[in-house]
């Protein structure tokens, strides 16, 4: 972060990033409702500071896991949201060719190596990426990025212990947006700082305000680094909300009155927009520009996903096994 | 402490007399030797050389990093694994009991068979599990079941068992090799058995293998049952019977063409597992054929573990509810009418 010129350059790309997680969410909405898309999803507007601030921190050869929350992750590791939208609604040009569907949008050549459908498996996995590094004597660091709920399942605790015993370069990411499904934190988990779980490993826990794209880069990059020097894992809680409910047939009638419009008063985008015009590196009105350029750009890659053909059974066998 | 490569020098490809427990020694030193890619990793698989002494020497010579200790967490760790063979490793992990991989049934059923898939093939999952499963040790109803076919139901995993000392080396040198995940079965009852091994060999993925011929009834079965299968084929071959006797060795994927030309044969089939019957790679070898036209002379028989009983620890009733040999001569008698 020293040049000055390269983090003007990022944060104007990081804005048109968050923007573009925003309104493809809100695109699959849509998509949900006119059947193209099917199933279930787990949408992560109000969450994309946390996702595209962390991946910023990545580095070429750094590998990360998600979850079935991932298309913020997916997309700030440089998925095309058409390639996106085809996954989503099961079309041959996905990312795992239709096969996998919303809650797995995989990317290995951008160093997505996997989004989890089962709550609390992305963590050990990472980890094992990580340790190989280590063997591999290759500088790099594997992150993953999960749920406050996941903080309550085995593999987190499992995974917590083998990365500290073992000071794997692993940085785990909980986007507490505090709920798990549709369950309040509070009455899963008995303590309101999740970081202070990290204290039993003997490994930093720090608390980071999600919503600020800033901090959570900063806070990120310096787990990554220091991970990469030998430093071992961090857990980092990003502080931050979903607006939507868990799942699609959701409504998140279950929050109390004004939180949802108290979060929306600190919306990342917004909150990243500011400063960007304060520190004159957009005008005031270009933030409409950007949106109805994105806008554009998300309906384009929604219409041309549509003309991707279904797979056949014959072209999916392949991914079962490997020869 | 010396190495098996110390104890018994060997050219790849010439024959040795190895235990069951040397060969699949030989089988994890050969396979990290070759491949710096390849590590062993599970619970105290170090120390002293592993809880049953199969890892002896592989510390000392490929250090603690490639025979990594682990805490006690299942799930955790095979999970650990998986992460690894995604980023270009090949681990190999030992469940110290077959009675453990439940504790890891999200990574055997939700993650190592379905990682490749729902990537759209992006990855390949290079992962070994070596079970030490089955009975006869005494060791209770939790650590002696065989779990070879609990895991049968998953399109993307390996399942393969061993019967014998070359068996045990070179199935483990296919499983290690195997792209794909595979869960490898050895039994603790075989440890001490020895058998010709060769060195370097690596066994054929999906192949059942006919160890006696005989056209009267065909016997098919895994892991201990095998040997009790062969020594009950004597008696009866004493009895004017001739057993065509089966290890069917992979049960994903199962090789039914070969025992279709046997049952084809003797029309006549007895089934020997150390495990309940239903569900169970017996049930569906004989639905299978059944499904796929085989003419039965007289009705498949079968020997199994009670379908209504834990395995008891107490030596005698551990030895009881276990087929044994003459109960694999008594059916297979029944099933040829003489």
């Amino acid at each position: 972060m020293t040049d000055p010129s390269t983090q003007t350059d990022q944060r104007l790309d990081w804005y048109r990033t968050m923007v573009r997680i925003r309104l493809f969410e809100e695109k699959v909405q849509e998509l949900f409702m006119s059947g193209q898309i099917q199933g279930t999803t787990h949408l992560c507007q109000g969450q994309e500071a946390v996702s595209v601030g962390a991946i910023a921190a990545m580095r070429p050869g750094d590998v990360q896991t998600n979850t079935y929350r991932g298309h913020g992750e997916a997309l700030a590791l440089g998925m095309e949201p058409e390639t996106a939208f085809a996954e989503l609604m099961g079309r041959s040009a996905g990312g795992s060719g239709g096969v996998g569907g919303s809650m797995h949008l995989i990317d290995f050549s951008k160093g997505n190596i996997g989004a989890n459908a089962i709550v609390g498996a992305g963590l050990p996995i990472a980890v094992g990426a990580a340790v190989a590094f280590q063997m591999q004597r290759k500088p790099n660091v594997a992150l993953t990025f999960f749920g406050d709920g996941a903080t309550n399942i085995g593999t987190f605790h499992e995974a917590m212990n083998m990365a500290a015993i073992w000071k794997a370069p692993v940085v785990f990411i909980i986007t507490n947006n505090l709920y798990g499904e549709y369950s309040p934190m509070r009455t899963t988990t008995p303590l309101d700082d999740l970081a202070r779980r990290a204290d039993p490993y003997g490994f930093p826990g720090i608390i980071v305000d999600g919503q600020d794209i800033a901090t959570v880069h900063a806070a990120t990059t310096e787990a990554v680094e220091r991970a990469r020097d030998g430093g071992g894992p961090t857990l980092l809680e990003m502080k931050t909300y979903r607006y939507r409910g868990h799942s699609r047939s959701d409504p998140a009638k279950y929050r109390p009155d004004g939180e949802l419009e108290a979060w929306k008063a600190r919306d990342p985008i917004e909150l990243l927009g500011k400063t960007l015009v304060a520190d004159g590196l957009i005008g005031p009105n270009d933030d409409v520009e950007i949106r109805s350029e994105t806008q554009a750009e998300i309906d384009a890659a929604a219409e041309r996903a549509v003309t991707s053909p279904f797979p056949t059974l014959e072209e999916t066998r392949p991914y079962v096994y490997a020869d | 402490m010396s190495t098996l490569t110390e104890r018994a020098p060997a050219e790849a490809g010439t024959e040795i007399e190895l235990t069951y427990r040397d060969a699949i020694n030989a089988a994890l030193d050969d396979a990290m030797a070759e491949d710096d890619a390849v590590l062993l990793m599970g619970e105290d698989v170090s120390a002293e050389g592993g809880v049953f002494k199969t890892n002896t020497g592989l510390i000392e010579k490929y250090g603690p990093e490639r025979v990594r200790n682990t805490p006690i967490c299942e799930n955790g760790f095979l999970g650990v694994a998986l992460g690894m063979s995604l980023v270009g490793l090949r681990p190999v992990v030992e469940f110290m009991f077959a009675d453990f991989l439940p504790t890891a049934g999200d990574a055997i059923v939700n993650q190592l068979p379905k990682y490749r898939y729902m990537s759209g093939g992006q990855t390949a999952v290079p992962v070994t599990i070596r079970s030490i499963s089955g009975a006869t040790g005494r060791f209770g109803t939790q650590h002696s079941a065989t779990g070879e076919s609990w895991f049968m139901h998953l399109p993307g995993l390996r399942v393969v068992t061993a019967s014998s000392a070359g068996s045990a080396y070179s199935l483990l040198r296919a499983a290690i090799n195997d792209p794909n995940p595979v869960l490898f079965f050895e039994h603790k009852g075989l440890y001490g058995r020895k058998g010709p091994v060769r060195r370097g060999e690596i066994g054929e993925v999906g192949t059942a293998a006919v160890l006696r011929q005989g056209s009267d009834v065909t016997i098919v079965a895994t892991l201990l049952m095998v040997e009790r299968a062969l020594a009950a084929a004597d008696q009866l071959a004493a009895a004017g019977i001739e057993a065509e006797v089966i290890d069917l060795r992979w049960l994903r994927p199962l090789d039914l063409p070969t025992v279709r030309t046997s049952v084809e044969k003797t029309g006549r089939l007895v089934v020997v597992e150390e495990q309940v019957h239903a569900a169970g790679w017996g049930a569906t070898v004989i639905s299978e054929l059944t499904i796929g036209g085989v003419r039965w002379a007289t009705t498949p028989r079968r020997l199994s573990l009670p379908d209504d009983l834990p395995i008891p620890y107490t030596p005698s009733l551990e030895d009881e509810v276990l087929p044994s040999i003459e109960g694999i001569v008594e059916a297979a008698r029944a099933s040829v009418g003489r």
